[in-house]
């Protein structure tokens, strides 16, 4: 299935209950969630550690909005708003942990 | 009988994935009128609203952040960045899009305990 989380690891635990919660399938990152993916973050180890089990997606438009489009973590597929759509279809069912 | 009070604007939200950034910078605009003693302080995701290379058109939002480099022409030059803040988001100075002062978690402790307004964001 796929899982679409949108607040920053940070300051939010959605990230951290979707990794914990989930046994596997695609994550796909957007809005404030992209910072996940960002080299240097403190979150970036559980990011990388979740690589295994999940195929993980973020949302290029948001990254670089952010200003992060060119510091995102190897491992993690930018994808277009085209990209989102088709993770959608391909999935049966999507958790969005608001 | 006009006195100067010392105005501190927390910034703790990154900005486009709620409102709080640009609501913070346009009473930080207003604000600017009234000849205040005004404090900018960014701390948690708050320092995110600084990040350098900010390109908003494939969300087709406003890219709000060339702002925060208007703010000295109206005499707002106290920007503070939480050191602990940004070490936590792989940040450095050289990232952020204007000049700021670098503070430990405890200096802005400090800093917030002198201020008359303390307006949160």
């Amino acid at each position: 299935m796929l899982h679409i989380v949108n607040r920053s690891p940070l300051s939010d635990c959605a990230l951290e209950s979707c990794l914990s919660t989930a046994s596997g399938g695609d994550i796909l990152l957007i809005e404030d969630a992209v910072y996940a993916a960002t080299s240097g973050n403190a979150f970036e180890g559980k990011v990388r550690a979740a690589m295994g089990r999940f195929k993980i997606s973020v949302l290029r438009p948001d990254a670089e909005a952010r200003g992060f489009g060119d510091r995102i973590i190897e491992g993690v597929s930018p994808v277009d708003y085209a990209d989102f759509v088709e993770l959608v279809a391909a999935n049966k069912t999507c958790q969005s942990w608001l | 009988m006009s006195s100067v009070k010392k105005f501190m604007f927390v910034n703790r939200k990154a900005p486009y994935g709620t409102i709080y950034a640009l609501e913070a910078l346009e009473v930080v605009l207003i604000t600017a009128a009234f000849d205040q003693d005004v404090s900018l302080v960014f701390l948690d995701d708050g320092v995110y609203q600084l990040k350098k290379g900010q390109q908003t058109k494939g969300i087709e939002t406003k890219n709000f952040s060339p702002a925060y480099r208007a703010l000295a022409d109206y005499d707002i030059e106290k920007l503070y960045v939480e050191k602990e803040s940004m070490q936590a988001r792989g940040l450095t100075e050289e990232d952020l899009l204007v000049d700021v002062a670098v503070l430990s978690r405890a200096e802005m402790g400090a800093l917030m305990d002198e201020q008359d307004v303390v307006m949160s964001f």
